[in-house]
Order: C-alpha cells, then sequence, then structure tokens
C-alpha cells in the first residue's frame, strides 16, 4: 500500500468525559497518509467517541486533534470537502432516487475541485463500483439493507475524500455483501484514500487493515499490523488429532516439533488432523480480557500502561 | 460563480426534489383534505350573517381557514420536520458534507414557504367558486393578499424552526400545537375578536395569527366588512409592524438555536433516536 510518513490523523492525550464518566482517558493515535487502519474494541470502549471527535462532530474534553492539518472542530468547510463520513443511514431521504441522491451531494464537491482530484466522483461510475447500477433510478427506500449501506458508503466517497471515516460499515450485511464490500475497501487504496473504521469482525479487521488499533479501558492498548498483534498476543498453536477412535488436543509453541512426536509415537494412524494457529480473534480477546481481568478500575491504570508497553513495540519493527 | 451561488443553487436543486416528492405522494393529499372539509363546512354557512351585519359567516371563515393553514404550516410543519430530520439522520448527512447545513436549512425555507402557500392558493380559487366576496376584488388587493401571506410566513417559520431545534421529544412538540390551536381560537380568524371578553382580545392582540387573519380579511373581503373589526379599521400599519416584529424575533434567536441543534447533531443521537423508535414506535 502507498505508505508515507505524511500524517493524516494526530492525536495527542485525548480525553473524553460524559459527566464524571470519563470515556476517553488519554488516547494517543497517529494515521499516515495511504494507510487502512481499524480501530477495535469492545462495546462502549468508546470508538464511535473517537471517531465522531475525529470527524468534528463532536468536542473533545482535553488533548489535541489534528486531522489533515486542522482541527476538527473548527476546520471549515474546504476541511470537509476532504473527509468522507460513511454513516448508518436508517430512513432519511426515503423517497429520493438512489442516483439522484448521489448526483445532488456530489455537486457540493465541485467547488473544491482539483487537478489531482477531480470533484465529485462521477455519480454512474461510483453506481457501478458499489454495485448499485441496477438500482440508480430506485427509491432509496425499496433498497434492502445491504444494498442501503452500499449506497452510504458511495455517498461517503462521492467528494473523493482524502480520509474516510467508517464507523461499522459492514453491521448487518449477509456474507456477500460483505465480502463485495471488503473488495471494495481494498480497491480504495488505489484511489489514494486512507482510511480509518470501526468494526467488531475480527476477520474483517484481519483482512482489511493495514494496522489494528484497540482501544480498551480508554485507550489504545495494542497498535500493531494484524500479524505482529496475533503473534505477540497468542503464539500457541492448537493441535489436534484423532486417534484409534480418541480425540486429542493439545496446546503447544513449538507445533512442528510436537507434530513429530504425535505421529512418530506407537499405535494406530493418525485420522482428523488439525493444526490452527492461533487467530487474531483469539489474540484481540486475550487481550482485552487480561485487561478486563487486571480491573478493578484503580488498576486500569497500570494495566493499561503495561499493555501499552508490551503490545506497541511491534509496530516500529513492522515498519 | 462564487460559494453563495453554489449554495443557492444546491438548495433549489434539493427544493425541487423534495417538493416533488412530498407533492407525489399520499401525504400531499392529507395536506388538503383538511382545507377542503373546511371549505365545504363554509359552503353551507354561506347565508349566516355575523354579528347582523352584511358579513356571513363564509366570509369570516375563509381568510381565518387561510391563516390557520399558513400557521400551522409555519409552526407545526417545520417543527415537525426538523425534529424528524434531527432523528432519522438527514441533518447529519448535511453536517457531513461542505456547506451541507446551511444548504439543507436554506432548502428547507423554500420548501415550507411553498408547501404553506400551495394550498392557500388552492383555496382562494376554489373558493371564489363558491362564496362571493372572498377574492382579491383588483390587483393591488391580490398584491395585498401575497403580501400578507408572505410576511405571515416570515412571522411563523422561524417559531417553527425555533420549537424544532428545541424540543428534544415528539410529545412536546405535539403539547405545543395544543397552544397553538388555543392561540388561534383566541386570535379572532373565525369570529370576530370583539366577541371575546376584553381581557382575552388583549392577548389575542399580541399573538401574530390575529395579524394575519386581518392582514388576509383586508386582502380578500369587500370594503364594508371592516365594520366589524376592532376600531372599524384593517389597521394595516399595526399589522405590519407587529408581525415584522415576530419575524424580526424569530429570525434573530431561530439561527441560535439551529446553531446549536446543528452543532449537538451527531451519529449517536441518530442511533439513540433508532434505538427508541425501535422500541417505542414513535
Amino acid at each position: 500500500m502507498a505508505m508515507t510518513d505524511r500524517p493524516v490523523i494526530e492525536v495527542a492525550g485525548l480525553q473524553m468525559s460524559y459527566g464524571s464518566t470519563a470515556v476517553l482517558r488519554g488516547v494517543e493515535l497517529r494515521v499516515d497518509a495511504g494507510e487502512v487502519v481499524v480501530l477495535l474494541g469492545p462495546n462502549g470502549a468508546g470508538k464511535t467517541t473517537s471517531i465522531e471527535i475525529l470527524e468534528g462532530f463532536r468536542a473533545a474534553s482535553a488533548g489535541s486533534v489534528r486531522v489533515l492539518g486542522a482541527d476538527p472542530l473548527t476546520a471549515g468547510e474546504a476541511w470537509r470537502a476532504r473527509v468522507g463520513v460513511v454513516l448508518q443511514s436508517w430512513r432519511d431521504h426515503a423517497r429520493w432516487r438512489v442516483r439522484e441522491l448521489l448526483v445532488h451531494l456530489g455537486e457540493f464537491y465541485r467547488p473544491f475541485s482539483t487537478p489531482q482530484r477531480p470533484r465529485p466522483w462521477d455519480a454512474d461510475e461510483l453506481l457501478a463500483r458499489v454495485g448499485l447500477a441496477d438500482k440508480a433510478s430506485r427509491q432509496i427506500m425499496g433498497l434492502s439493507g445491504g444494498e442501503r449501506r452500499r449506497l452510504d458508503v458511495a455517498v461517503g466517497l462521492v467528494g473523493r475524500p482524502e480520509l474516510l471515516f467508517l464507523d461499522e460499515p459492514t453491521a448487518g450485511f449477509d456474507p456477500q455483501a460483505r465480502r463485495d464490500f471488503h473488495d471494495l475497501i481494498r480497491s480504495l487504496a488505489d484511489a489514494e484514500v486512507t482510511i480509518l473504521f470501526t468494526t467488531h469482525d475480527l476477520d474483517e479487521a484481519e483482512r482489511l487493515a493495514d494496522r489494528i488499533l484497540v482501544l480498551a479501558g480508554g485507550r489504545i492498548i495494542a497498535d500493531a499490523s494484524p500479524d505482529s498483534l496475533r503473534r505477540q498476543v497468542g503464539s500457541t498453536t492448537e493441535v489436534r488429532w484423532a486417534r484409534d477412535g480418541l480425540t486429542h488436543v493439545h496446546s503447544t509453541e513449538t507445533p512442528a516439533d510436537f507434530l513429530r512426536e504425535v505421529l512418530n509415537a506407537p499405535g494406530g494412524p493418525v485420522t482428523d488432523l488439525e493444526v490452527r494457529r492461533a487467530s487474531l480473534e483469539d489474540a484481540y480477546l486475550s487481550l482485552v480480557h487480561r485487561l478486563e481481568a487486571a480491573s478493578p478500575e484503580a488498576d486500569t491504570e497500570a494495566a493499561v500502561r503495561d499493555f501499552i508497553g508490551s503490545a506497541t513495540a511491534s509496530r516500529h519493527e513492522e515498519g | 460563480m462564487g460559494i453563495t451561488g453554489g449554495i443557492a443553487r444546491s438548495a433549489l436543486r434539493q427544493a425541487r426534489i423534495e417538493l416533488r416528492v412530498q407533492w407525489m405522494s399520499w401525504t400531499a393529499l392529507g395536506w388538503l383534505v383538511f382545507p377542503a372539509i373546511g371549505l365545504v363546512v363554509l359552503f353551507f354557512l354561506r347565508d349566516q350573517d355575523v354579528m347582523g351585519s352584511q358579513v356571513t359567516l363564509a366570509q369570516i371563515g375563509i381568510p381565518g381557514l387561510l391563516a390557520m393553514n399558513l400557521v400551522s404550516t409555519g409552526v407545526m410543519g417545520v417543527g415537525g420536520q426538523l425534529q424528524t430530520e434531527r432523528d432519522d439522520g438527514t441533518l447529519l448527512r448535511a453536517k457531513a458534507i461542505p456547506h451541507g447545513m446551511q444548504t439543507h436549512l436554506l432548502a428547507n425555507v423554500l420548501v415550507f414557504t411553498a408547501t404553506a402557500l400551495i394550498p392557500v392558493i388552492i383555496m382562494v380559487i376554489a373558493a371564489s367558486f363558491m362564496v362571493d366576496g372572498i377574492t382579491p376584488r383588483d390587483p393591488v388587493a391580490w398584491l395585498r393578499f401575497a403580501g400578507v401571506a408572505v410576511l405571515g410566513l416570515f412571522a411563523t417559520l422561524p417559531i417553527g424552526a425555533l420549537l424544532g431545534a428545541l424540543m428534544r421529544s415528539p410529545v412536546v412538540l405535539g403539547i405545543s400545537s395544543l397552544f397553538l390551536y388555543g392561540a388561534m381560537a383566541i386570535s379572532g380568524i373565525f369570529y370576530p375578536l370583539g366577541a371575546l371578553p376584553g381581557w382575552l382580545q388583549w392577548v389575542g392582540q399580541v399573538l401574530p395569527t390575529y395579524w394575519l387573519g386581518i392582514g388576509l380579511r383586508s386582502a380578500l373581503l369587500p370594503p364594508e366588512a371592516v365594520l366589524l373589526e376592532l376600531g372599524g379599521s384593517w389597521r394595516v400599519g399595526p399589522m405590519i409592524i407587529v408581525l415584522g416584529a415576530w419575524a424580526l424575533l424569530g429570525l434573530t434567536l431561530a439561527p441560535a438555536a439551529l446553531r446549536r441543534m446543528a452543532r449537538k447533531q451527531s451519529g449517536s443521537q441518530v442511533a439513540a433516536a433508532r434505538d427508541r423508535v425501535m422500541s417505542r414506535g414513535y
């Protein structure tokens, strides 16, 4: 992917409280141009809050936030034109036609067109790209849930954004719609879009992300590529086999050696052999569980600090 | 062309699409049914005189119907629309695009101007075939009619925007509509204000509905109908001043309320509204 050292998002010491409840307690993050970054975290960890602060829809309690070189809250319309937001639409513009809405919203970006980035994105081309070409003249209320979300993505892209935010873009997708959406996001890398999105789908995060951030306890507790996140947290491999009608399961740090032992051991033939590396999901769950086990509240701070120490180191070694 | 031109063109395009969508649906029929019923009722009262005068109940009632239509569209229509758009994510979408919010609000003003005026024009034309002495007599009277209607909208649209921006729940907005109909009842738009107790007359004369009513009567009714008015005068000067003052007050307060509403609009708010509708049904 076309990564550069140009920071698109820079956040330092970000805090957010609602009344006396602290949701974000000092978030640090940086996203460079061209990256696809996924924000993971348990429910209520503040993912949506963080995204809304970056989008300029919400004021932070404290900390510094720079997105495309400006403070999102005060950045103005030219900045807004460079940012795409994929909203979870519900029933707005129900009676508008699909193409009509896209053309209408696209026109807002025309004054911000540049030779490098002609704006807006042509509506028909965009509809074809999200797979809605044959629905162009449908009323929006006639779309299925998945089609509607693809339209949401098209609306987020119509201004040819440099930075695209998506909050749980595939919630409620069926497997085919999810697959199509993944292809779409991967193809956007050529369009020089930096992407930050949240999801609960670990498999999705692994497929799409250059980098994964885990938000828990009000901090970023892990910041690494999917591979290194998996390696550093769950280095064990699970071996499952059957012999003489008995099923065995064993976890090991050295799967090759262990397998050799199993196969050389006396007895009947080995059947149903399965070797499974710890998945990203295992890694993620173990991270979050360890953090939660380290609480009660008083200890959260220490647990978070501990994690930041162990989990972020690998990001830089990845390069 | 510049930014302002772009905003105006986008707002016009949006208003055109919205109006097409609204008027090509059953909703539009709903807006016409109530005025139609009102006209039919008044048609049967066309021989009933008011307080022994030459003026019939139908002649008084038709400007009243027009005033009621303008005010309820201007206040409840706009208020309800803003609330709906805040809940369903329309405003959030507007906020996510450059100049989106200004354009969207401008488009709403255009849409509601048309939505309020279209039934009024249809009613005036329909009534001219049904009842005598309620049609503007000359071009000047037509101009006066148009001027009063537009001034009345300017006085009421911002109030609707203010309510829609400030009131969180549809229930609260519904309750405030009761006050609106109460206000109409003491505004002399269906029966001369002189028939009310003295103190209520004073209250009535503060409200924009009274002045919109007298303004419309002055444009539609024959000259002798003026005898039914307080002081036997159409009071054109005071009408312009009071409606203008309401418009000024609204236009001063509404933008701040709308800005606050826009600032607070977020995805979480839309999600909360969606959950509320899913669980409670409204």
